[in-house]
């Protein structure tokens, strides 16, 4: 029951902020839904609830690994956008703030969702919710980026609905009874067909990789990330993707028990390492830094992607590493959001020298750029090394070459751009847009907790999410 | 009764090659509406024998919205944008129908190389799906308008229902109707969007869409 909570609350102050007459108060639904939400996941995950193997929905240990950072972000995220919201008074929030709350509602389920279908129709409806979202600004460009997301976006999420028909089809086949809940595939097992088993996983891992925004299929994502408020562009990143994650990580526990493991793991790797290598040839040319962030993204989804190819350690180490991503990339769009509101514009030709007009935010959006390039102690560094430790370990040496040299031009590119942004001398028009933004306690210490939460969980690395990863390897390897 | 679902599936086959050589929106859209009503009518004829309020409300759903709501919205958008008809294409049109036909081709081949059930073995189901979700892409990639764009987005939905099909006895029918739910409001949302890219670039030419690049 408190397990379908986490999905009907939020879901409930969607559509109680949508009738919510006053547009002034409406965003504090945002912080008081998202603490609400927030109780509700980290008290399953210190008492773990029993869930049926049949459920079709349940707080399994992947969603226990996975769903208590989403909610954490959302809450942070939740605080920042009271002030948000009220320094961008011009706009009316009753769709933003209600999207926003559905989005959190279909979170959960899709992290919660252990059956094909309902996993399936809870993607494709955070990708519709979302749609409000992208246009906030209003602006042209703003569409443009939101009819690309929803063109590629779209495509993706069809292809995934036809890879998910594939993997029904391949039960079908092999005799089975047609209970597409994941344990019942995993159940099968051998049972399952084997050409439509191999359909199956090349359509999902395209398209679900679309959600996530792996390369070749992450083109919608710059756009997206560039073109939304920094505050959407943090749940996005740290939020939407790592559901379209954790279903490729149920997915492929699917075809590695239909035998196919060694092919799944092979092109995961593969798919990861490109995309990491896209992401820092692109890094190293972008002149946008909201851009930059997306560029950043990707290469994260290739990291991800590449710990999930490495077997019973590598998927720990990628837990790990969504947490520290989650976190990181949440202080970076929410401090390079005042930046934009700040400069006035996104791109380097225009903005320089924001470390005088808005000190605060250029200090996090830098320490937030050394802590996603993994320098230590933040959680990145960490969640990173163990990734490269299961590579090595695994004997994936030339991935783990490539995988260094990635991290290394990746830091280039950021470092480039970030430092274009803050040194110099400002520009008198940011100087001008520099008065008019203030940076209150409300726009400032949001980024600068997820900062610090980042550090802490590298520092610390609690026991209990330590345990809860460990309990997710074992619900997606299990022991014959 | 597989030999009057085999003539439907064969008439949404020929329908892509249709959609692929119109030269006009309004034609485009009436193409689509009509495979969708073949899509709709196809659940009646695949469980003739134990016909359950269930797949006829699945029937109904499916005729009403890929047939009629769907097009209707697209005419809608079509009209309140005062868009000129013609569709200019990236890919011309004969070079289209001619990927089309070939990737008919190559679905039927590919189909037969597919392992199915005894009871599939002898219908277009498989072969109209894949052909659809093909000739999808190509409307997707080769057309301009964002209009022919969510109509080829429509052909792909299509190929996929189609392939839907198969399972529709043993899935319960929760998926379908999401399926058919998650279109609708899909294509809502495409049309809002299509109505604010008229008033923002004032045309819904996507080809003007080019601001946002490395």
């Amino acid at each position: 029951m408190n397990s379908l909570l986490l999905i009907i609350i939020p879901l409930v102050g969607a559509v109680l902020a949508a009738l919510w007459p006053e547009n002034r108060t409406r965003p504090w639904f945002l912080p008081v839904v998202g603490f609400l939400h927030m109780c509700l996941c980290f008290r399953l995950l210190v008492a773990p609830p029993q869930v049926s193997p049949e459920a079709w929905v349940g707080f399994d240990p992947l969603a226990a690994a996975v769903l208590p950072v989403v909610s954490l972000l959302f809450f942070v995220c939740g605080i920042y956008a009271v002030p948000y919201l009220r320094i961008r008074q011009e706009r009316p929030n009753r769709v933003f703030v209600a999207a926003l709350l559905a989005v959190l509602g279909l979170l959960s389920a899709g992290h919660q969702a252990r059956h094909l279908g309902i996993l399936w129709i809870a993607t494709e409806a955070v990708t519709l919710a979302a749609v409000p979202l992208l246009h906030f600004n209003n602006t042209p460009r703003a569409f443009e980026a939101t009819w690309k997301y929803l063109l590629v976006g779209g495509t993706g999420i069809a292809l995934s609905l036809l890879g998910s028909f594939c993997l029904g089809y391949s039960s079908l086949h092999g005799g089975g009874g047609g209970d597409l809940t994941f344990v019942a595939l995993m159940a099968q097992g051998l049972g399952l067909s084997r050409p439509w088993v191999l359909a199956a996983w090349v359509l999902l891992l395209v398209g679900y990789g679309t959600k996530m925004g792996l390369a070749p299929m992450h083109t919608w994502k710059p756009d997206a990330y560039g073109e939304a408020p920094g505050i959407v562009g943090a749940i996005l990143a740290g939020g939407v993707t790592s559901v379209a994650f954790t279903a490729i990580l149920r997915i492929r526990s699917v075809i590695n028990s239909a035998g196919e493991g060694q092919m799944a793991d092979r092109t995961l790797l593969a798919i990861g390492l490109f995309s990491m290598v896209a992401a820092a040839l692109f890094l190293l040319g972008t002149r946008d830094y909201k851009r930059m962030l997306a560029y950043s993204s990707i290469e994260h989804m290739g990291i991800l992607s590449l710990g999930a190819s490495l077997g019973a350690l590598g998927v720990w180490a990628a837990l790990f590493h969504v947490w520290s991503n989650s976190l990181t990339k949440g202080a970076l769009f929410l401090s390079a959001g005042n930046i934009r509101r700040a400069a006035g514009s996104p791109s380097l030709t225009d903005v320089r020298g924001m470390s005088a007009v808005v000190p605060r935010s250029a200090a996090i959006f830098v320490t937030g750029m050394f802590a996603i390039t993994a320098c230590p102690p933040f959680g990145p560094f960490f969640s990173e090394l163990k990734i490269l430790g299961a590579a090595l370990r695994t004997g994936h040496g030339m991935a783990a070459a490539g995988f260094l040299v990635c991290l290394l031009f990746a830091f280039f590119g950021l470092t480039r751009v970030v430092f274009a942004v803050v040194d110099g001398r400002p520009r008198s028009a940011a100087k001008a847009g520099g008065k008019c933004f203030r940076e209150t306690f409300g726009l400032i210490a949001p980024p600068l907790l997820l900062l610090l939460l980042s550090l802490g969980l590298g520092l610390f690395t609690p026991a209990l999410f330590q345990n809860t990863w460990t309990a997710a390897v074992a619900q997606l390897f299990p022991s014959p | 009764m597989i030999s009057t679902l085999n003539l439907l599936v064969g008439l949404a086959m020929g329908l892509n090659l249709v959609a692929l050589g119109s030269s006009r929106l309004p034609s485009l859209i009436r193409t689509v509406a009509t495979q969708g009503v073949a899509l709709g009518l196809m659940p009646l004829f695949l469980e003739s024998h134990h016909l359950d309020w269930r797949i006829t409300l699945v029937a109904m759903a499916t005729v009403a919205g890929k047939g009629f709501i769907i097009p209707g919205l697209l005419r809608r958008a079509m009209r309140a944008a005062n868009i000129e008809r013609e569709i200019q294409p990236f890919i011309k049109l004969v070079p289209s129908l001619l990927l089309g036909a070939g990737g008919t081709i190559a679905a039927v081949a590919l189909a037969g190389a597919l392992p199915l059930l005894p009871e599939h073995a002898g219908s277009l189901l498989v072969p109209g799906a894949l052909a659809s979700v093909l000739t999808g892409f190509i409307l997707l990639i080769g057309r301009a308008k964002a209009i022919s764009q969510v109509c080829g987005y429509l052909i792909l939905e299509n190929g996929i229902y189609l392939f839907g099909l198969l399972l529709i006895k043993t899935t319960p029918l929760l998926v379908e109707a999401g399926v058919l739910l998650d279109l609708t409001v899909g294509v809502f949302v495409l049309g809002i969007i299509i109505d604010r890219i008229q008033r923002a670039f004032d045309s819904l030419d996507t080809r003007k869409l080019t601001a946002l690049h490395e």
